[in-house]
């Protein structure tokens, strides 16, 4: 038997809250999350649509695509899924969520290739707490009844439907693909790794700090101990848009994995101890101090 | 005189006695850590010390500075042990010499106090079990975005 044909649902729908803006709007390395969502997904599917609230449909920003709009309101992403699901039933879904700055071609290649059309979904296993990760996953024609089940029990959360189903988890190629973004420290901390030019001209506060952002420094970090341990190396160069060692924090704990949070360490440059809001010179060279133990 | 130093072999508490002899003192004291088997009710088998040296060697002379204005001792010396240790092995060795006794021990406390809290070292437990720990820091991960449900739900 053939695996159904897949389409591609983008989700946007949501109000950001946390963001005080609309997350479908904001941009990364010049490109709404929309736009890179939609552009990284069109190619690898039949269809590709964006998921909208019935009061979207007008939005400039969305009716460039094909549009689902939620059956049921107010349900968060699951009403999406369920709208899809329902105006096409005997297709496959990989939907995908818009704030996912670091997600990849390959990381939906990789999921399109090891699809399970026979179980209800195939989904990446969340490198955080090991559970299925929904918006980034291929929902199969099987889901749909589910979904319906859990909705009619009042159950709204499409990880824990997921969690209970017959699930195809997959490893994730990348295990920082899937990290997403809902303040505007984690949008600073996500445009500083990925490299942003330009922040959304949104006079409703960019939170990327405006000054800064478009010089390159070249910093040396040290790391010690835990910190060693979990980036795997003792020093490395890079160069940055950071402009303070706490927007650099925010960006090697990203990339390197590290599971401190900042209000644990103290920083210290150039063999001094420094402050974590003062701005970061080319040459500096910054360490992350983890809590200290002599004695 | 306020000397601090790091060693990555064993330290001669002889040797940093004799360098706080000094004719003015009637007091000397110092206090001596050494490792112990057990931390937090595990069985702590070796440990490993790491230091970032520029900086701790820097912020442990402020500290004996400050003790020496504080308490208006002659002479601070502080040294400390990096690199892997065995149970039993002297880890760090601070030493005060003074006029009388009381503002050596005070001075000595305060050393050790401070510079368990401010130097930048780090210590790595290895226990019995196999499982090995950087003292301090294993409760210090950031707390858990969101969990455990990682992608915020729309909130609309």
């Amino acid at each position: 038997m053939n695996a159904p044909e897949l389409y591609g649902l983008v989700l946007t729908g949501g109000r950001s809250r946390r963001m005080q803006r609309d997350k479908a709007n904001l941009e990364y390395a010049g490109k709404s999350q929309l736009a890179r969502a939609m552009e990284l997904l069109t190619p690898l599917v039949a269809r590709c649509f964006v998921s909208v609230r019935t009061d979207q449909l007008d939005d400039p920003a969305r009716a460039a695509y094909d549009a689902i709009a939620d059956i049921k309101p107010n349900l968060g992403p699951i009403g999406g899924i369920h709208a899809a699901l329902h105006a096409y039933p005997d297709r496959g879904w990989l939907i995908l969520a818009c704030d996912l700055p670091f997600l990849n071609r390959a990381t939906l290649q990789h999921l399109i290739a090891h699809r399970a059309s026979t179980r209800v979904a195939s989904a990446y296993r969340s490198s955080f707490d090991g559970l299925p990760e929904p918006l980034c996953a291929i929902f199969e024609p099987r889901s749909l009844k589910i979904i319906e089940e859990s909705l009619a029990e009042g159950q709204q959360c499409p990880r824990a439907l997921l969690s209970r189903s017959d699930v195809e988890l997959l490893d994730l190629p990348d295990p920082r693909a899937l990290d997403n973004v809902n303040t505007g420290e984690e949008y600073a901390a996500a445009t500083a790794a990925l490299g942003a030019t330009t922040v959304a001209a949104s006079p409703a506060a960019a939170p990327a700090t405006a000054a800064g952002i478009t010089t390159l420094r070249r910093l040396n970090v040290r790391y010690f101990a835990v910190l060693r341990e979990q980036a795997g190396r003792s020093t490395e160069q890079l160069e940055t848009q950071a402009s303070t060692p706490r927007e650099l924090y925010d960006e090697l704990r990203h990339r390197r994995g590290l599971t401190l949070a900042p209000e644990f360490l103290r920083v210290a440059v150039n063999d001094e101890f420094g402050d974590w809001r003062s701005p970061l010179s080319d040459g500096d060279t910054v360490v992350f101090l983890p809590p200290v133990a002599g004695g | 005189m306020n000397h601090f130093s790091l060693h990555d072999v064993a330290l001669q508490p002889e040797t940093l006695r004799n360098e706080l002899q000094h004719p003015a003192c009637g007091g000397y004291a110092a206090f001596e850590g050494w490792v112990r088997d057990c931390n937090d009710g595990r069985t702590v088998l070796r440990l490993e010390y790491e230091a970032f040296p520029p900086l701790a060697v820097r912020e442990g002379e402020r500290i004996l500075a400050e003790a020496r204005a504080k308490f208006g001792v002659e002479l601070a010396r502080c040294a400390h042990r990096v690199g892997p240790l065995a149970v039993g092995e002297l880890a760090v060795w601070v030493g005060v010499s003074a006029a009388h006794r009381g503002e050596a021990f005070d001075a000595c406390r305060y050393i050790i106090d401070e510079v368990k809290h401010r130097v930048p070292i780090w210590k790595k437990e290895y226990y019995q079990d196999g499982d090995s720990g950087w003292v301090n820091c294993e409760r210090c991960a950031a707390a858990a975005p969101q969990a455990p449900h990682r992608h915020g739900h729309r909130t609309g």
